[in-house]
């Protein structure tokens, strides 16, 4: 298990959970970012935040901090 | 009539639609949240004439964003005979997440499977006719780009909006389908509507759904202390969401055939790898908003003046004389714009005048039209093409999808001043218009990110302050011989932008302290820009400035006009020596000391209340700065030419004031454009700090009418006075500030130094006392 804020570029896995609360997680979850979504970071900002990733076929921006909450399983 | 309701997800061609059904104007760009009020237009290619409405797209149907619920609450209240939910082929799972919720209303749906023409060109397919019976719902392929399907998509809407349909939901079978049908029996027993959609919301905790059945909720509170799931525990909002997008993927996402397409990078993505590169990136951008303003105001295109020869780049001696290059060097697009409308205005009004001379010729007749009329309508139509030109920029960065990206990669830098690179966007929009950038600013989710991103949009200055900049730069360049107007009118675009992050910064630590908005955005591929797209929008803009000149411009000029030749007991001013006993002089007088410490309030001698004036004319629409001096200064310069003596014996001209304007005139260094500004500065005997100082009180002050309107409907109740408190505010200090430091450049006394490191102390003071305070006063969490 890993955490989406601690990815490296290219590298991509698939959620297992979503450890936050409110707003942030309803906004992730309407986004697609649920459980079984495979997600593949893409890129991330010039100044290292906010990170770029590629799920459910298309491309999301969100922060670390963001991630910080999205554990993943690591995807060889 | 018939309603028919467009609803889908931002960026999934809504608006494409909406324009390709409606033959409409609407504007189309390439980020999410282009539409965020609803529009109506009617359809009239069908048996019978059908009107539409395209609601702002969402993501979901949760309360979150002011948009979301305008889309629910349309949906739920004026139930239109059919909802057209748009799918973005090329991104089928998030969009069919709304689907789902839009489903569970009962409303007729036709799904609309948009870009087709893309997904086939990947090489991909999907098998609409069994994703139409495992939706329930008729599907119709179509490209609202290209405008096929369009009108079996119609056919199929009518069709089913002749049926009543029942909600219908893929929850069935999840584990707490149970208690969703027990709340949606209990709602349908009060005799709700849309039984099923509100048991849902309400089992998901919705704040709307909650408050509006008190009744209800607590059979779902009971509920949940018997209930425990592994992954979610009591929160049924996560395990709706998660349950949708599971039978998405079970039952949906199989509909649809992939080409292998291996590791190739389309264009899309090797423009981004450029554009949001580690190094390049961020300069990149600033080139780009460079090249922007370079592109629209430089009288010295491309910096070749050094290099071209003068009489070459002027076309000296020919009947295009000044027109595309000066002896600055080659003008600009923008500026060549300007000059082609400058001639061509002047042309009509002086046939016009010419015209008005042969039928009459009362004076007060043809002072009205020539100089109270023409002028000042001429001086603002001939910035028109300028402004469109800007627009134009504008749009394209928002058509191919860059704005989205400028998000993503300042969102860092804007973090430190308290707002996310989401807010950037309506910001930007604001060199444009600042009042569809307050309107965008519903996109944001956090009610303070948006309080704080409209009272800073005037700061980034409009389209309509533009005529101020260049007319006043250009003139101060001429008037007092510094360089390049350019490089001013540069400096006070960023000098806007730092008032901004100002204002934010000591917003953020004060009224408006909070945590950071979340920053969770869609980047859509970028594209290039629909050449239709974008002249329809600029048509439509151009339609609303040349409105704006015939209205709300001409009123005002015309009463200048009269309140500068009359005097309070209504007797014509024929003597120019008493342009001081007028209403508007009066007036002006009377507001003048308001302006002092400005620098373009009481020291300014004789006819120096023009600016008080246009100060505050520019409160109504800032075009009415540049028309009110344009007037003011024909009706002065009018009275100069004919009998200059009288004014000096009238203490209305210093003697040094009237030879300066008697060697500007013999100078012949100016042209037409700027010589009525200059004329002003040399009878106002106003100083260059002065005239930055009043270009900066404009930019920063109350916007204009309709952008008050705009924030009063788009700010939370009982904000708008405060919001006009801290314009005014902002704007005094800011010009106030600005005028010290421009004196202290000016004159370098010792005075104005100490002057100036005292602002400077007092002001980082007041920031680390906010920080310093804030730090012992924890955050509310709410």
């Amino acid at each position: 298990m890993k955490k989406l804020s601690e990815f490296s570029i290219g590298e991509s896995g698939v959620i297992k959970s979503i450890v936050c609360e409110g707003r942030i997680k309803r906004r992730l979850f309407d986004m697609g970012v649920t459980p079984g979504a495979e997600v593949y970071l893409r890129k991330k900002a010039p100044l290292g935040d906010p990170i770029e990733v590629t799920i459910r076929g298309y491309e999301l921006t969100l922060r670390k901090t963001e991630a910080e909450c999205v554990n993943l399983e690591v995807k060889d | 009539m018939k309603r028919f309701a467009l609803a889908g997800n931002p960026n999934c061609g809504k608006t494409t639609l909406f324009n390709a059904l409606t033959g409409s104007t609407a504007h189309v760009g390439n980020w999410p949240g282009v539409t965020v009020d609803k529009k109506e237009g009617v359809y009239k290619k069908g048996s019978e004439p059908i009107s539409i409405i395209d609601l702002p797209g969402i993501y979901s149907l949760s309360p979150y964003t002011p948009e979301e619920v305008v889309s629910r609450n349309y949906i739920l209240d004026e139930k239109p005979d059919c909802v057209i939910n748009i799918v973005d082929a090329t991104n089928l799972e998030r969009n069919l997440y709304l689907t789902t919720q839009v489903m569970e209303m009962d409303v007729p749906i036709v799904i609309a499977l948009n870009m087709m023409d893309a997904l086939e060109k990947q090489g991909d397919k999907i098998d609409e006719k069994e994703l139409t019976k495992r939706l329930g719902v008729p599907v119709v392929k179509i490209s609202a780009l290209k405008g096929t399907g369009i009108q079996e998509l119609m056919e199929k809407a009518i069709e089913s909006s002749n049926e009543i349909r029942k909600g219908k939901t893929v929850l069935e079978g999840c584990e707490i389908w149970h208690l969703i049908n027990d709340v949606r029996i209990a709602l349908d027993g009060q005799d709700i509507e849309n039984p099923l959609f509100h048991a849902i919301k309400l089992v998901e905790n919705d704040e709307i759904e909650v408050a509006m059945h008190q009744n209800t909720i607590k059979m779902v509170e009971e509920f949940k202390k018997t209930f425990e799931n592994e992954l979610f525990g009591t929160d049924f909002e996560a395990l709706v969401a998660d349950a949708r997008y599971k039978y998405i993927s079970k039952y949906y996402s199989p509909l649809m055939s992939k080409k292998d397409k291996g590791v190739k990078l389309s264009k899309s993505d090797k423009a981004d790898k450029v554009l949001t590169n580690k190094w390049v990136g961020i300069p990149i951008f600033l080139a780009i908003l460079f090249a922007i303003f370079h592109l629209t105001f430089s009288e010295n295109f491309l910096f070749l003046g050094g290099v071209l020869n003068d009489e070459w780049v002027s076309l000296s001696g020919t009947a295009f004389e000044g027109l595309f290059g000066s002896g600055e060097g080659l003008a600009s697009p923008g500026v060549i714009l300007f000059n082609l409308m400058d001639v061509i205005t002047a042309t009509i009004s002086g046939w016009l005048g010419a015209g008005l001379e042969s039928i009459t010729s009362t004076p007060w007749v043809l002072g009205l039209v020539n100089d109270g009329i023409l002028a000042g309508l001429c001086g603002v139509l001939s910035f028109v093409p300028q402004i469109i030109f800007l627009l134009l920029c504008l749009s394209i960065l928002e058509d191919t999808g860059y704005m989205a990206r400028v998000a993503f990669i300042l969102d860092r830098i804007f973090r430190r001043f308290g707002v996310s690179g989401r807010a950037f966007i309506p910001m930007i929009m604001g060199f444009g218009c600042s009042i569809p950038a307050m309107v965008n600013t519903r996109t944001l989710a956090d009610e303070r990110e948006r309080t704080l991103t409209i009272r800073a949009i005037p700061f980034f200055t409009c389209g309509a302050k533009l005529p101020i900049l260049a007319a006043v730069t250009g003139a101060m360049a001429m008037a007092f011989n510094i360089g390049s107007a350019d490089l001013i009118t540069y400096a006070l675009y960023v000098v806007g932008m730092a008032v901004a992050v100002i204002t934010i910064l000591i917003m953020r630590g004060t009224t408006q302290r909070g945590e950071i908005a979340p920053f969770i955005m869609e980047l859509p591929a970028y594209h290039a820009p629909g050449f239709k797209g974008l002249m329809i929008h600029l048509w439509d803009k151009t339609k609303h400035y040349v409105k704006k000149v015939f209205t709300i411009i001409l009123a005002s000029t015309i009463i200048i006009w009269f309140v500068s030749n009359f005097r309070w007991d209504w007797t014509l001013i024929s003597d120019p020596s008493q342009m001081n006993e007028s209403i508007l002089a009066s007036v002006g007088k009377f507001m003048q000391p308001i302006f002092t410490p400005l620098g373009f309030g009481s020291q300014l001698g004789g006819l120096g209340w023009v600016f008080a004036v246009a100060a505050i004319l520019g409160l109504i629409a800032k075009e009415n700065v540049i028309a009110g001096f344009l007037t003011l200064a024909s009706v002065i310069l009018a009275m100069f030419t004919v009998q200059p003596d009288i004014l000096v014996n009238a203490g209305v001209l210093s003697p040094e004031i009237l030879s300066q304007i008697e060697a500007l005139i013999a100078s012949g260094e100016f042209g037409e454009e700027g010589y009525e500004v200059v004329a002003m500065i040399a009878a106002t005997g106003i100083e260059w700090p002065g005239l930055i100082s009043f270009i900066v009180f404009n930019m920063t002050t109350i916007p204009c009418f309709a952008a008050v309107a705009t924030a009063k409907g788009e700010l939370g109740k009982g904000k708008i006075k405060w919001t006009l408190l801290f314009w005014i505010a902002t704007s005094f200090i800011a010009s106030a500030i600005t005028y010290v430091f421009c004196t202290m450049f000016a004159t370098w006394s010792t005075w104005s130094i100490i002057v100036s490191i005292v602002i400077i102390a007092l002001m980082v003071f007041a920031i680390l006392g906010i920080r310093a305070y804030n730090e012992k006063r924890p955050l509310k969490s709410k």
